[in-house]
């Protein structure tokens, strides 16, 4: 055709991005993984992989089940709302195998995490300076970690 | 704590955005502003700065090339940037630009540079040996129509794609612009002149840098710096650089003028920490003086040595006053606390993969970049003129 006359040159050009859009296309096709957008952007297998992984959290409902008193003290003063394995760490095993001893918390370094005094905290929240409050004796010799406002019969 | 005043929140006291991300906007820059130069000749017909075109386009070529860089070496795992063209998320802006950006380079830069090109290229297929040739040869795409119609059709096809370039120019800056003036959290970025900003001191940037580059190309070469085409392009520069210096100060004046309740923090910023760089380096040094030289260029009758002089210093100032304009915004931005009580300080980092030998190497890289494609294809008048043999018909 007269039009296309010596604009061969421009085919070319246009055949060479034919072909790279065919191999981005081709390669995008092999390497995105096909579950990709089954429900959103990500990788839709992934929920099952990531649910398949082993649990290490059991859960404060699953702890409450054995431990009635516990729960009841808990439920009754300020650390209402902690979770059990927020100091307790993970007790899934111990779920399982109820012989595994999860151990208790180190008092010493677990309360002062939360309580000891900076300026960056709320001020209605309780917090202490660690030596002149106790001087070094563990929390737990007064306060009991399940209900810790001694005023509140919380004391050991 | 050391270099922290007053009061800033825990996850503002360090920058995220380094040095790099100031390169990055600032090589864009160039790259839009270097195009814009060369479609000034094509488009708008400006037969002053033919001298340029073509390397111009190469100029822009090595340094949207080297764009992409700054941010490879920002992430955190670069090995997952390419993931962004597999699945890209049509909501991000940033997703969205990897487009753009293999738009700009592949659509329009590469394009025009080839049908530019061609019939060097085909010349170059014949009359070199050894990989030389063999690399001609794959350029040519194996065509060597030449022929009075093939290059009429180039010219055309040429002059369309330079049409297209240069808005596709102004989305690929106007798009680094966007990124900061979308930021609504940050009030030192917050502003929809962004982007308008950001192309007007694009094009003033990479004007200065493709004037600076041929002045010192011909230097290299012992030829004589075309005076009409360098007056023109200095002209061209300075009425954009008026145009992008009122912009910035409009967008000055407004926040004066709305003084919102980040106005006090900011202003304060600009008058201790960003002083030196925003004041002195940005608007004096970078804009004021480099404005002025090439106004009294246009009044007084200075000789051609004195010229030379002036755009040289006038240039080169105005690449530092652009790369000092990145600065502010992109660092200055990081600088004060969303509680504007407070305010951190940026040190740079000498030998760090964001410190400042990388980013010398960066801004080296596409001088490098351009010598290897000058000497691939050469932009000069006489060599372009390299004998051809008689017209092929077809292909």
């Amino acid at each position: 055709m007269s039009v296309f006359r010596n604009a061969g040159h421009l085919f070319r050009l246009a055949a060479v991005f034919v072909v790279g859009t065919v191999a981005f296309l081709v390669i995008r096709a092999a390497v995105v993984p096909r579950s990709f957008g089954e429900y959103g952007h990500y990788r839709g297998a992934a929920i099952s992989e990531i649910a398949s992984l082993p649990l290490h959290f059991a859960g404060h409902q699953t702890c409450e089940t054995c431990h009635t008193d516990i729960a009841k003290m808990k439920s009754a003063g300020m650390h209402a709302h902690v979770n059990c394995e927020a100091c307790h760490g993970p007790l899934e095993k111990h779920v399982k195998d109820p012989s595994i001893d999860p151990g208790k918390p180190d008092a010493a370094v677990l309360c002062v995490r939360c309580h000891a005094a900076s300026a960056a905290r709320p001020k209605w929240f309780p917090q202490v300076d660690p030596a002149q409050h106790s001087g070094g004796i563990a929390c737990t010799t007064c306060h009991n970690p399940h209900n810790p406002v001694i005023a509140a019969g919380g004391s050991k | 704590m050391p270099g922290v005043e007053g009061y800033m929140y825990p996850n503002e006291v360090s920058l995220y955005w380094s040095v790099l991300i100031v390169l990055y906007p600032y090589i864009t820059g160039l790259v839009a502003g270097a195009f814009i130069l060369a479609s000034l000749e094509r488009i708008f017909h400006v037969e002053a700065v033919k001298p340029t075109y073509r390397l111009a386009l190469l100029t822009a070529l090595a340094f949207l090339l080297v764009a992409p860089l700054p941010l490879q070496l920002h992430l955190g795992h670069p090995e997952r940037s390419y993931e962004m063209y597999l699945t890209p998320h049509r909501t991000s802006a940033m997703a969205m630009f990897g487009f753009v950006y293999l738009w700009y380079l592949m659509a329009v830069l590469v394009v025009e540079i080839w049908l530019d090109f061609r019939a060097d290229i085909v010349a170059l297929s014949q009359t070199t040996t050894g990989w030389r040739r063999l690399m001609y040869r794959i350029l040519t795409l194996g065509s060597t129509d030449v022929s009075e119609r093939a290059l009429h059709i180039d010219e055309r096809v040429g002059w369309f794609v330079t049409l297209i370039g240069i808005p596709s120019a102004f989305l690929l800056h106007g798009y680094v612009g966007f990124i900061f003036g979308s930021i609504k959290a940050n009030p030192w970025w917050s502003s929809p002149l962004m982007p308008v900003v950001f192309i007007f001191s694009a094009m003033v940037s990479g004007i200065a840098a493709v004037m600076l580059v041929y002045m010192a190309m011909m230097r290299l070469r012992r030829e004589p710096i075309d005076m009409r085409c360098v007056d023109k392009i200095a002209q061209y520069m300075m009425y954009i650089f008026v145009i992008d210096f009122s912009l910035e100060m409009l967008d000055l004046v407004h926040r004066i003028y709305e003084a919102d309740e980040s106005f006090r923090s900011l202003n304060f910023m600009v008058h201790t920490k960003l002083w030196f760089s925003q004041v002195i380096l940005q608007i004096c040094i970078g804009t004021i003086v480099p404005i002025s030289l090439i106004a009294l260029v246009q009044i007084v009758k200075f000789s051609e040595k004195w010229r030379k002089a002036i755009y040289v210093v006038s240039g080169s100032l105005t690449l530092i006053g652009v790369l000092a304009m990145r600065w502010n915004v992109v660092i200055g931005g990081q600088l004060f606390s969303k509680s504007f009580l407070g305010y951190t300080t940026y040190k740079i980092a000498l030998v760090t993969r964001e410190g400042l030998l990388v980013s010398i190497g960066l801004m080296i890289l596409p001088l490098v970049i351009l010598a290897v494609l000058v000497k691939i294809l050469p932009p000069w008048p006489e060599k372009s003129a390299v004998s051809l043999p008689a017209p092929s018909v077809g292909d």
